[in-house]
């Protein structure tokens, strides 16, 4: 079958498809706001976008934005306001599902963006949290997206600055967590979801091109399969038509 | 410094403690972009209180690195948050709580490496309900870019805010840099707009783009590549050093800074009209 799209583009339509319509969804930067934009011109018309330091959204911005608080973000907005504002919704259980990135994951899905080593000596002191954790606790689903490669997905991350199922099973439910988890993780190469009794990720699908063997050898993690793994389904043309009509310049074609 | 997040930053101030050279400052700010890597760089912080320091455009920011890997300028102290915690610390201290029970962080390292915030379970629940405890966070100065103010620091705020507001009340002085000094009649024609009410204001400075290369809603866009050759030039101390000559320490104030930049400013100014409509505050 001929290919007439990148990996970038399927990761972005696998990540518009976990967006329901008439959801509240914590959106980040480029990946993720792009998702919105599809999912928002196909399945999902009536979605909400939210933006942390107290931005909301109907339609996606028209312009290029390098951050969430840039002018194309704001003019237009359905409400611009202060992160406690925005971010109590989430607090308040009012936000059905957030996108997150991380440097490391790990079979339990808790993500770290702080630490690499000792948190008091160490080897990478990385950005840090931002408002991660906060969306990653209190979204109802959480939707991970993670380049694939084996000391990103680790068996056990030096710092959980967003904690999915913890050390799995009801952990994440007996540390107080309101939300739900992660619900998914999109790469480069495939997608995991939480599966068993431990919540722990499984292969749910391998990207076409890529084989079960290959993924597992770039995984941290002895990574089991659900019982149904199938390929991932290749965009359709209806949602490489809205993707192309958001990314006009071709930003994630290549 | 910083508490819109990465629109009005205050980065005419970042210069001018650069400049005088002050040292073992708390930097307490959510994520404040390339301010807070810059000041670290330069020696002028001793603790990061916040949510994240780095280079939003670049990625990592190689000072903050550099501090917090190998003591380099010098060893620097790291209170961890989230963005929601730190902001909710600002509201206790802004109220006069002691501490604010938050829920965001509950399973995160934070709650361990951050030694301030405690772990209690919710009086009211007979059940144990797990809720983490913050202390009220209380700067002692904020520094806020406004984009017009009058000279008695009643200051008008558009577009998202972030922590502002419950910074702005937080501490114990606030400094306005305004964008433009208008007379009193204009903010007080639209108190709605009014952020920031002048009787809390220590100080008013007109400083046209005091958030360069940070943008300011209705007045200035990013300076996106300004963060990338930041980021390119700062990779080493000795790079960094130079940067900070350039950009900083070889200039008298924002005006020459100003200067510098000269038609690439000019390029970032917004030039275009998306005004809102009046609200009209007739009595009778």
């Amino acid at each position: 079958m001929p290919e007439n799209y990148s990996t970038q583009e399927l990761m972005i339509i696998a990540a518009a498809r976990e967006i329901n319509d008439y959801e509240r969804i914590f959106v980040g930067m480029r990946l993720p706001i792009t998702a919105y934009g599809v999912a928002r011109l196909t399945h999902a018309p009536n979605a909400v976008g939210l933006f942390e330091s107290g931005v909301s959204r109907y339609e996606p911005a028209k312009d290029m934005l390098y951050t969430m608080c840039d002018g194309p973000n704001q003019l237009g907005a359905a409400w611009t306001t202060g992160l406690i504002q925005i971010m109590g919704l989430l607090s308040g259980g009012r936000v059905h599902a957030g996108f997150i990135g991380g440097a490391e994951i790990d079979r339990y899905g808790n993500i770290n963006t702080s630490y690499i080593g000792d948190s008091d000596n160490p080897d990478v002191k990385l950005p840090g949290s931002g408002g991660a954790p906060d969306i990653a606790s209190m979204a109802e689903r959480l939707i991970i997206i993670m380049n694939h490669e084996k000391h990103r997905l680790v068996e056990k991350v030096d710092y959980i600055t967003s904690p999915g199922f913890l050390g799995g099973g009801n952990e994440r439910k007996m540390a107080g967590l309101s939300g739900g988890g992660p619900a998914v993780v999109i790469t480069d190469r495939a997608i995991l979801r939480p599966y068993g009794p431990k919540n722990e990720l499984h292969l749910a699908a391998y990207h076409p091109n890529h084989t079960v063997q290959e993924i597992l050898k770039n995984t941290g993690w002895d990574l089991k399969s659900i019982p149904d793994v199938h390929e991932t389904a290749s965009p359709t043309k209806v949602e490489l038509e809205a993707l192309h009509q958001i990314d006009k310049d071709g930003f994630w074609r290549n | 410094m910083g508490a819109a997040l990465e629109n009005a930053i205050p980065f005419a101030v970042t210069h001018e403690l650069i400049r005088q050279g002050f040292q073992n400052l708390n930097m307490v700010a959510p994520i404040s972009d390339i301010s807070t890597d810059m000041l670290i760089g330069a020696g002028c912080v001793k603790t990061v209180t916040g949510a994240w320091v780095g280079n939003v455009s670049g990625g990592m920011g190689h000072n903050y690195r550099r501090a917090a890997e190998k003591g380099i300028p010098n060893t620097i102290t790291i209170n961890d948050y989230s963005n929601f915690s730190i902001g909710m610390a600002f509201f206790a201290g802004a109220y006069g709580l002691p501490y604010i029970p938050v829920k965001s962080i509950l399973g995160s390292d934070i709650t361990k490496s951050n030694s301030s915030i405690k772990m209690a379970t919710n009086p009211f629940s007979d059940e144990y309900e797990p809720v983490a405890l913050v202390p009220a966070l209380k700067p002692d100065i904020a520094f806020l870019v406004v984009q017009r103010s009058d000279r008695f620091g009643n200051s008008h705020i558009w577009g998202s805010t972030g922590l502002t507001q419950e910074a702005s009340i937080a501490a114990e002085k606030i400094i306005v840099l305004a964008d433009e000094i208008v007379e009193p009649e204009v903010i007080a024609s639209d108190p709605g707009r009014v952020l920031i009410p002048g009787f809390g204001v220590n100080a008013v400075c007109h400083v046209p783009a005091a958030c360069h290369p940070s943008p300011l809603i209705g007045r200035w866009k990013r300076d996106n590549d300004f963060f990338h050759d930041y980021h390119k030039e700062t990779r080493d101390p000795a790079g960094f050093e130079n940067w900070c000559d350039q950009w900083i320490r070889h200039l008298p104030d924002h005006e020459a800074y100003r200067t510098k930049l000269g038609d690439r400013l000019e390029t970032l100014r917004i030039i275009g009209d998306a005004p809102s409509a009046p609200a009209n505050y007739a009595a009778e």
